[in-house]
């Protein structure tokens, strides 16, 4: 039902997001949708892949600080207000959200978020129940 | 002008006599009174009566920074607490200080060798001396402060730090001598550059600074900044503090008080003695203190001795300005920081890699203490939060076993280098250490 999102430690130097993603093309990985949480020394790189296990192998290999981390893709109703309305059932629901971003491209109508929150299963169950879409990683990694 | 004219300019014959006088008392006294000594010679096969000449003096095993934590905290005191008036402490090595202690005799012999290095500065009675060497269980800030008032001085205790009113009171009281880390002294030199004061206010002449290293080219840069004369002085908690040796105003090395603290340079492989003018590591027995003397304890301080007298009349060996250090010690305003501190501290917290490397770079004139951690797997997780409190973590336990400011980076894996034999946990971009003489 969740989506695996990779996450790698970056020094705050230039270059580094350079190097992952040259090191992830070289290796035919395309990228779903990404994020950058940052401090002043340091950042967290978050990715979707189309094949998170290998990607994870191959960026450990390199020598890279990895983790695997399971999020939501929660599809949205394109639309004003249709992120609102997602995040104010979790909010009612008393689930806090960590972090979300979107997807660079669509899922049919709806444009697609991913979330962390603290409990997933809960989560999934509060949104189904109104009829929002949860999409797995079959369909994710292959957008 | 001398302080003890007598005991600083006498005949190198009479002061070699009395060293080995009070060498044989020293060596009694250590025997009879610190289980640690009367061990060691027994197993070097020593007893005191062996101690005959000063070159006897090779035959004593040496004392170590090792042998001072564990006999943690007074194991190698040689006087009942009862008689101990004061004590002092430094970093040791790890986690736990190197204590050291003084009786009131201790204390008066600390008070002469600093008036005597005050004296050498060229400081009198007529002076007004501001004391911004830190005060506590440090020995710089109390050192300077008994040979200050010994001397007759006009003393402002104000220690360490708050460099605005540092200036205000140089101005208002009319200072004349600052005594204080030479870090510290080109950041207050640097601050009253910047603020607008009247420069005929300020009626600063000396500067006694100490407790790091520093080279002759950052001298000069003092001495025009703050129009004064700058001196070098030596010492370290273990010998006494500061006041084991000064430079005069004739700038030929420090005068080591060797009537006092007797000093020998050694192969710091094979422990020979080496001879004047030859560089290796500063060995010093201290012939007269009572509480904590210390038998050829090891400095690390890497130097050379010079035995041909001074123009300035006094007849001590001097040693030249320290040329580096035989371990991996640092100096960070005027504080000492071994990396093995770092590592306890890490192990003991236990998220991290044993991975770190401790940069230090002087920043405008005040030295930044960078500690890089590196991140493993194993503490990696998604959460910024997680990372930052780690870091704060880090942070905290380090401040409060260095006894400084620390900041802490973490890094990506394998980018601190991996060498062979003995790692590299040291990064100095300062430039401290003279070796052009």
């Amino acid at each position: 039902m969740w989506v695996k999102q990779i996450s790698v430690f970056l020094e705050n130097k230039s270059g580094r997001l350079a190097a992952v993603t040259r090191l992830l093309a070289d290796h035919g990985f395309n990228i779903r949708a990404l994020s950058i949480a940052d401090t002043s020394d340091f950042g967290i790189l978050r990715l979707i892949v189309n094949d998170p296990a290998h990607a994870n192998r191959v960026l450990k290999e390199a020598g890279f600080t990895v983790s695997e981390t399971e999020v939501l893709a929660v599809e949205v109703p394109d639309r004003p207000g249709g992120l609102a309305r997602v995040l104010d059932l979790l909010h009612q629901a008393g689930i806090n959200i960590e972090y979300l971003y979107a997807f660079v491209s669509k899922a049919g109508e709806n444009a697609l978020v991913l979330m962390k929150v603290e409990d997933l299963q809960r989560a999934v169950d509060v949104l189904s129940a109104q009829g929002i879409t949860i999409q797995g990683h079959d369909v994710v990694h292959q957008i | 002008m001398y302080w003890n004219a007598d005991l600083e300019c006498v005949p190198l014959e009479q002061r070699r006599e009395l060293q080995l006088e009070r060498l044989k008392s020293l060596v009694r006294r250590v025997y009879e009174n610190v289980p640690h000594y009367q061990r060691v010679f027994r197993e070097a096969g020593l007893r005191p009566d062996d101690i005959l000449t000063l070159d006897d003096l090779a035959k004593l095993p040496f004392t170590t920074k090792d042998d001072l934590r564990r006999t943690y905290p007074f194991g190698l005191f040689a006087t009942p607490l009862r008689n101990t008036v004061r004590v002092h402490a430094s970093s040791g090595t790890t986690g736990k200080p190197t204590v050291v202690g003084y009786t009131r005799q201790d204390v008066d012999i600390w008070s002469e060798v600093m008036a005597r290095t005050l004296t050498c500065a060229g400081v009198t009675q007529d002076d007004i001396i501001q004391i911004a060497y830190g005060y506590g269980l440090f020995t710089g800030g109390l050192g300077v402060h008994y040979g200050a008032e010994k001397l007759g001085a006009t003393v402002i205790p104000v220690s360490v730090g708050n460099t605005k009113r540092q200036i205000m009171l140089m101005q208002d009281f009319g200072t004349t001598v600052l005594a204080c880390t030479p870090s510290y002294a080109l950041h207050l030199a640097e601050v009253l550059e910047e603020s607008r004061v009247d420069r005929t206010r300020i009626r600063l002449r000396v500067g006694v600074f100490g407790a790091e290293p520093w080279t002759k080219q950052m001298g000069r840069e003092l001495e025009s900044k703050l129009n004064i004369v700058a001196i070098d002085i030596f010492g370290l908690s273990e010998i006494i503090g500061p006041g084991v040796a000064s430079e005069c105003l004739y700038n030929t090395g420090l005068h080591i008080f060797d009537d006092h603290f007797l000093p020998e340079v050694i192969d710091p492989v094979t422990g020979k003695q080496l001879p004047p003018g030859e560089e290796g590591e500063l060995v010093i027995t201290t012939l007269t203190k009572e509480a904590f003397p210390l038998i050829r304890y090891r400095t690390r301080d890497i130097t050379k001795l010079y035995e041909e007298p001074c123009p300035c009349g006094r007849t001590h060996v001097r040693m030249s300005k320290i040329l580096g250090r035989t371990d991996d010690m640092l100096i960070v305003r005027g504080v000492n920081v071994f990396p093995s501190q770092v590592e306890s501290v890490l192990l003991e917290i236990g998220q991290t890699e044993p991975h770190y490397l401790l940069v230090v770079d002087r920043r405008g004139p005040l030295d930044q203490l960078e500690v890089w951690v590196e991140v493993s797997d194993k503490v990696f997780a998604d959460e910024v939060r997680h990372l930052e409190t780690l870091e704060k973590t880090i942070q905290r336990e380090l401040e409060s076993t260095l006894g400084i400011g620390v900041k802490v980076k973490l890094v990506e894996p394998k980018t601190i280098e991996r060498s062979q034999g003995k790692a590299k946990r040291v990064v100095d971009k300062r430039d401290l250490y003279n070796r052009d003489k």
